[in-house]
């Protein structure tokens, strides 16, 4: 293949959501931005998802909250936010002036808090779509999660459809047995594009004390440890579904980042990384700048799908 | 407050005591900004395991350019940093996180030190307009980790003076018992160390009515306000994030008994 000389073209579509590249950062491990700011030159991502909002702020789980495993880290931060409206008159200010995307990433106790949250956050000037996080307990459900059971999150997609005309990313949870029929029972309902995968529940503890070592018992699996699930995962709703899927899931690297458009992703989120390389999210972007170069590719959307199958 | 991600230079690297090891660093934006009891981020490693960055106190500016660190070594990324050769990087995020807060010029003040709780007070002592009126009062396991941190006090001009549990320097004994003695003469304490010795400090600061500040320990993913794990419950309810609300705080702000 011929290399290519001009700027390989690195525009992609969510839905009606049109972004600059397919590099965002994934929902609660990039704040609300700011705190990034002096480290990442956030202009130049595909957009910033920020930490979960619920209509009431959270204080979150008692500590400890994080726990390093093998390539990988437990989280049970318990949702700690400061609220819709704390979110809107405090962070949505600097989140105007990023020159980014800014995606919204949403929780809610009951199908009616997902819809209020979507009609508060509707018309506010800045805000370019929603995520909506389903992996939590339905209260009025016995605490089930929304996001394993079809119907439920099925309910979710059609409440927030229903109040925004916004974009609606429904960001998908792995702890389920069939990933492809919550990815159906969401299409079905109405969301513009589905995102995934969320933390993997899992577990730490400490021999010497015998305690968990999560103030939570139980917390929340990301980083690289993640990696081949989240991708296998992406590749079969890919495949299944004929809306958007954004990859997420230990992505540190373009080259993991390109695995995952290979599999069919549109785009993907860093998450983890930002931790232990705040600046992993630019240099995924000029790594996949460079890698469609390499390959003689134009635009990146050559690639989305691009998995080779025959031997 | 400028922060920055910056790939030091591992200059020297000085083994102090058995598991007690002091890395000096080329890292001349971080050297520039830094301010005593701030905090950096360092990576341990080359691979993806141990993964996360681990957070450590500035122990001091030695230079325009260079910041040195002092670690113990407790577990993985603690051994690898130890095992650190001059010429090899380090990447470093910082200065991160609220430092101590400056006492009038006058103010007689009392820095307390238990274990490596020490390493940010230096960088203080060194900040401090009349070190001859600030008493440094250290405590640690046994005197062989004490001898260099002394004599470093020492040379700034600060009275020092030693506990340690084996009696190997100084008073046979806890380093809060140090302290009580000078509290109706000092006018402010800084302390930084183990958990329970906080407390402590605390509490005698708090009934001898001396206003007292403590550096915090938390696990931390990220070191910048964003991961929401580093919390320790606040007096008033509510939890703090010790990256962004300290790791220096007000003693009156931490929750004690919890
Ligand atoms: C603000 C701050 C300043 C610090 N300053 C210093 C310093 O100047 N010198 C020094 O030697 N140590 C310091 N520590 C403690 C140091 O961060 C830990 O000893 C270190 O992270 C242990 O890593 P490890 O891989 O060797 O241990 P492991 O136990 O294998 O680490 C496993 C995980 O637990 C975390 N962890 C374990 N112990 C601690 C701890 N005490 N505090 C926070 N996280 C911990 C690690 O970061 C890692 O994520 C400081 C901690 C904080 C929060
Ligand atoms: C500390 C932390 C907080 C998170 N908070 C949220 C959140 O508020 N909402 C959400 O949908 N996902 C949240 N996530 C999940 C991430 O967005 C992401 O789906 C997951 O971490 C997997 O990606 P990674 O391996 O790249 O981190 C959080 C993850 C971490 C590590
Ligand atoms: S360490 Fe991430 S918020 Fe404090």
């Amino acid at each position: 293949m011929e290399p290519v000389t001009a700027a390989p073209d690195l525009s992609v579509s969510l839905g009606p959501l049109a972004l600059a590249n397919p590099v965002l950062t994934a929902s609660g491990t990039f704040g609300y931005a700011a705190e990034f700011a002096q480290l990442v030159p956030l202009s130049r991502l595909g957009g910033v998802v920020v930490k979960g909002i619920s209509l009431a702020p959270r204080s979150g789980n008692p500590p400890p909250r994080i726990v390093e495993t093998p390539c990988g880290m437990l989280n049970a931060i318990g949702l700690e936010n400061v609220g819709v409206e704390r979110f809107i008159s405090d962070k949505m200010p600097f989140l105007r002036t990023c020159g980014c995307r800014v995606l919204v990433n949403i929780l809610g106790d009951s199908v009616e808090d997902y819809a209020t949250l979507a009609a508060k956050l509707t018309g506010v000037a800045g805000i370019h779509g929603l995520e909506v996080n389903i992996s939590c307990p339905n209260v009025k459900k016995g605490g089930v999660a929304f996001g394993t059971v079809p119907e439920m999150a099925a309910a979710v997609t059609r409440a927030v459809k229903a109040a925004t005309d916004l974009p609606v990313i429904v960001k998908l949870s792995p702890n389920v047995t069939d990933i492809v029929a919550m990815a159906h029972a969401v299409a079905t309902a109405g969301a513009d594009a589905l995102s995934l995968i969320n933390t993997l529940i899992g577990m730490a503890i400490d021999a010497r004390t015998r305690r968990p070592k999560l103030g939570n018992v139980i917390g929340g699996l990301s980083g690289p440890a993640i990696k081949p699930i989240a991708l296998r995962m992406v590749w079969q709703v890919a495949a299944a579904v004929d809306i958007p899927v954004i990859g997420i899931g230990g992505i540190g690297t373009a080259e993991d980042a390109i695995e995952f458009l290979l599999a069919g992703a549109t785009a993907v989120q860093v998450g983890t990384a930002n931790f232990y390389n705040p600046a992993a999210a630019g240099e995924i972007v000029a790594g996949i700048e460079d890698y469609l170069r390499q390959q003689g590719e134009s635009s990146v959307r050559a690639i989305i799908g691009s998995l080779r199958l025959e031997a | 407050m400028p922060e920055y991600q910056e790939n030091s230079i591992v200059q020297k690297i000085d083994r102090l005591a058995e598991t007690l090891y002091r890395l000096t660093l080329r890292a001349p934006l971080i050297a520039a900004a830094a301010r005593p009891g701030q905090f950096v981020m360092a990576t341990c490693g080359p691979t993806l395991d141990p993964l996360l960055r681990r957070p450590f106190s500035i122990h001091r500016c030695s230079g325009p350019e260079t910041i040195q660190l002092l670690i113990r070594v407790i577990g993985r990324g603690t051994e690898l940093l130890a095992r650190c050769r001059p010429g090899e990087s380090v990447s470093l995020i910082g200065p991160l996180g609220r430092g101590f807060r400056l006492p009038a010029p006058t103010t007689p003040v009392c820095l307390v030190g238990g274990g490596i709780g020490i390493a940010p007070l230096l960088f203080w002592a060194d900040r401090l307009d009349a070190p001859e009126r600030c008493a440094v009062l250290l405590g640690s396991r046994t005197g062989e980790e004490l001898t260099e941190l002394t004599a470093a006090f020492s040379q700034l001009g600060c009275r020092v003076e030693t506990a340690t549990d084996d009696g190997s320097l100084g008073h046979h004994g806890l380093v809060i018992d140090l302290l009580i003695p000078h509290l109706t003469t000092v006018s402010k304490v800084y302390a930084c160390g183990p958990h329970p010795m906080l407390a402590a400090v605390a509490a005698a600061c708090r009934s001898a009515r001396v206003p007292c500040e403590v550096s915090l320990e938390a696990h931390m993913a990220c070191g910048l306000g964003a991961c929401l794990g580093c919390t320790v419950p606040g007096a008033d309810g509510r939890y703090l994030h010790v990256c962004k609300n300290g790791p220096v705080m007000a003693a009156e702000e931490v929750a004690w008994n919890r």
